[in-house]
């Protein structure tokens, strides 16, 4: 122990080296910074280092878009992965050692702010700043002047439909992602090869929407009923012994929605379960024990007593599930675009930047969703206080 | 009572409650076998089909392949196609460029400012870590209309440098709250025995919280890099659709709505960019479960 100590302190000396290294080290940074913006960056300067060679045909190439492009592009991912990786770490270390460098009284007044400066700007710049322009410029219109007229759109017919669908997510969404995860958790607790199970329940979650929605517009795939039906679901159902005609599941209001609704479920039963198959196995014993002797069968043993044992943990899944659902794009995007009847707030908000030009309509259906969340922050926020002040 | 002798039987049984009988009973495991067998199928339609022939996918099920596996011209081509010339490839690429400083830069930032929120006591500590607090919820949308305006004034839009920031300032509000309430649960005499070797903070923070704060960095690195790679909405609003930037989830989204039926590009595409959500998933399976469990604040 004693020998450590006194090799510890050794090395605890702040070196010059590490100040002037990490100094150059940020301005080779700031250069690679250049370089990235810039949309041609990786064939400029894979034309100059062809040129240093003394490559020309190589480096005329390159600048007219021909050549090389591939080792451009590699060569433009490795300043990418330096620069980024690398250039956050540099800065952290250049600060901090010019902060050591000063007298101690002001150095101690200004090493906190050296570790929260970078959070606190980014935070500032990219969410408290942008928050107050968006509600702001919900109630402006094209020229900046104040008008009501984004909110009052809100209440006509297309935009109803939208907080309809929205509504219609939260509820069905967010409720069978829960009871199919709560359902799933009691089940696989049960069996032997638990582990084994949920991995095939959990799986989903590392997919993206997207990659989720083309896996199930393959299932809903439709086609005339003349033809061979090579989607799963129209196939199952068509070959059912009731003549039943192929659905477009995917693209036919109204069952559209329940089918966009089934991605995001079969998704998020993968997370509900995790959460709530750990809460399970928190149950006590005891308390299960107890309830048998008083002679409760299992299902009123899982409902009357494993169910509101966990009841925190269902609330807190079922309110991070529900902002899942209400800020939901990917999947009606992907489908759609929003165009049979099923738009979505955010997938609107999007045409409303992008298609129609719009900001004043997308900066108010952000604040919409915005207004949604306000009661869970607020009891994010109050439970932070407790903890805190216990 | 439990008997203290054996707290590691006692701990097994504890993930055990239920009736002995149940685990052996019929319907439970066809339920169970039921459940994850629907589960999987519509991923196993997809990766059957992304070998098919491309005309032999729209003319038969992805089953029938399965019933008579030997007259199916199996093949590569539908994933050469869709790497080279639909520039999945060029996606690929784009991907590991944004989500790896993207996962890398939002976890030194917030380490550092969980480290001071945690162990340094400065004015508007308190304050500021509320509005950290406050700031898990706000949805994103909020930020896009003012950033991508910010964004063309300073051409940043359409870069890698952009979409790194972007990403990193929407997963830090995530990043700081879980690496505080790790970090501010370590041991005080650490620090205290850490200052009396002489030193400083920054050297406390590299040598002793970093590597003690492994666990809580990986499991949200992971959530993070999810995040990021699978993320569609940030990368059409701050990258767009140009190819030279364009990402996987981009690139797949572009192929829906410009071959809406090529179902021999979209079955290789989409299983290209599961792939390596894929593999983090199997090879960390733990820490992945970790992340999730972490990240289930974030919104």
């Amino acid at each position: 122990m004693a020998e450590e100590r006194t090799q510890g302190s050794g090395s605890y000396s702040t070196s010059r080296t590490v100040l002037v290294g990490s100094l150059i080290g940020l301005l080779l940074a700031v250069i690679g910074i250049r370089i990235l913006i810039d949309r041609e960056g990786g064939q400029k300067v894979l034309a100059s280092i062809y040129d240093l060679l003394g490559n020309t045909a190589g480096a005329e190439a390159l600048r007219n878009g021909q050549g090389d492009q591939f080792f451009a592009k590699l060569l433009l991912a490795a300043i990418a992965l330096l620069v980024g990786v690398g250039g956050i770490w540099l800065l952290f270390t250049a600060a901090s050692s010019l902060v050591e460098r000063l007298r101690p009284g002001i150095r101690d007044r200004i090493l906190p702010w050296v570790f929260v400066a970078p959070a606190v700007v980014l935070l500032g710049i990219y969410l408290v700043y942008p928050a107050v322009v968006t509600v702001i410029g919900s109630f402006l219109d094209k020229k900046g002047a104040f008008t009501l007229d984004n909110w009052a759109s809100l209440a006509t017919p297309p935009f109803v439909e939208i907080l309809r669908n929205n509504i219609l997510w939260l509820l069905v969404a967010t409720s069978g992602s829960v009871g199919l995860g709560l359902l799933t958790a009691a089940l696989f607790d049960r069996i032997r090869r638990e582990s084994l199970a949920k991995v095939f329940v959990f799986m989903p979650l590392a997919i993206s929407l997207v990659g989720a929605t083309v896996i199930w517009k393959f299932v809903y795939a439709w086609q005339p009923p003349s033809q061979p039906q090579y989607g799963l679901l129209n196939a199952i159902w068509t070959g059912l012994p009731f003549g039943f005609q192929p659905i477009p599941w995917a693209t036919q209001f109204p069952i559209n929605l329940p089918s966009e609704m089934i991605i995001l479920i079969w998704l998020q039963t993968g997370f509900a379960m995790v959460v709530f198959s750990a809460a399970i196995k928190g149950v006590s014993t005891e308390i299960i024990e107890a309830a048998r002797l008083d002679g409760a069968s299992e299902r009123q043993l899982f409902l009357k007593v494993v169910v509101p044992m966990i009841r925190g943990t269902i609330v807190t899944v079922t309110t991070t599930v529900a902002i899942v659902t209400l800020k939901i794009f990917d999947i009606v995007m992907s489908i759609s675009g929003g165009r049979n009847h099923d738009d979505v707030v955010a997938v609107r908000m999007f045409g409303e930047m992008f298609q129609f030009f719009n900001d004043g309509r997308a900066a108010a259906l952000a604040t919409v969703l915005f207004i949604a969340v306000l009661p869970v922050m607020i009891l994010n926020l109050r439970n932070f206080r407790r903890q805190a002040a216990m | 009572m439990s008997a203290p002798a054996e707290p590691i039987a006692q701990a097994k049984e504890r993930t055990r409650f239920w009736r002995a009988p149940m685990l052996q009973s019929a319907p439970l495991r066809i339920s169970v076998f039921v459940i994850c067998f629907l589960w999987t199928l519509p991923t196993a339609g997809l990766f059957v089909s992304s070998f098919r022939n491309p005309q032999l996918i729209t003319q038969t099920g992805w089953w029938t392949a399965l019933i008579h596996p030997f007259e199916q011209g199996w093949t590569l081509q539908n994933y050469q196609q869709v790497i080279g010339s639909n520039g999945m490839g060029e996606a690929f690429l784009n991907s590991l460029i944004v989500t790896i400083p993207a996962t890398v830069i939002p976890i030194t930032i917030a380490a550092f400012a969980a480290y001071a929120f945690a162990w340094i006591p400065f004015r508007g500590r308190g304050i500021l870590f509320t509005i950290v607090v406050a700031l898990l919820v706000v949805p994103l949308q909020m930020a896009l209309i003012p950033i991508l305006k910010l964004y063309s004034g300073l051409s940043l839009y359409g870069t890698f440098v952009g979409i790194w920031l972007a990403h990193t300032a929407f997963g830090l509000p995530l990043a700081i709250f879980l690496l505080y309430n790790f970090m501010s649960q370590l041991p005080r005499d650490l620090f205290e025995s850490a200052a009396i070797d002489g030193a400083s903070a920054f050297q406390t923070f590299i040598r002793i919280v970093l590597p003690l704060s492994i666990p809580a960095l990986g499991a949200f690195a992971i959530f993070q890099f999810l995040w990021v790679w699978n993320d569609l909405l940030v990368a059409l609003v701050f990258l767009g659709p140009g190819v030279d930037v364009r990402v996987m989830p981009t690139a797949l989204f572009n192929l829906l709505g410009a071959y809406g039926g090529a179902w021999h590009l979209l079955t290789a595409g989409a299983f290209l960019t599961m792939l390596v959500p894929l593999i983090v998933f199997l090879a960390l399976q733990r820490a992945f479960v970790r992340g999730i469990l972490a990240g289930s604040v974030k919104s």
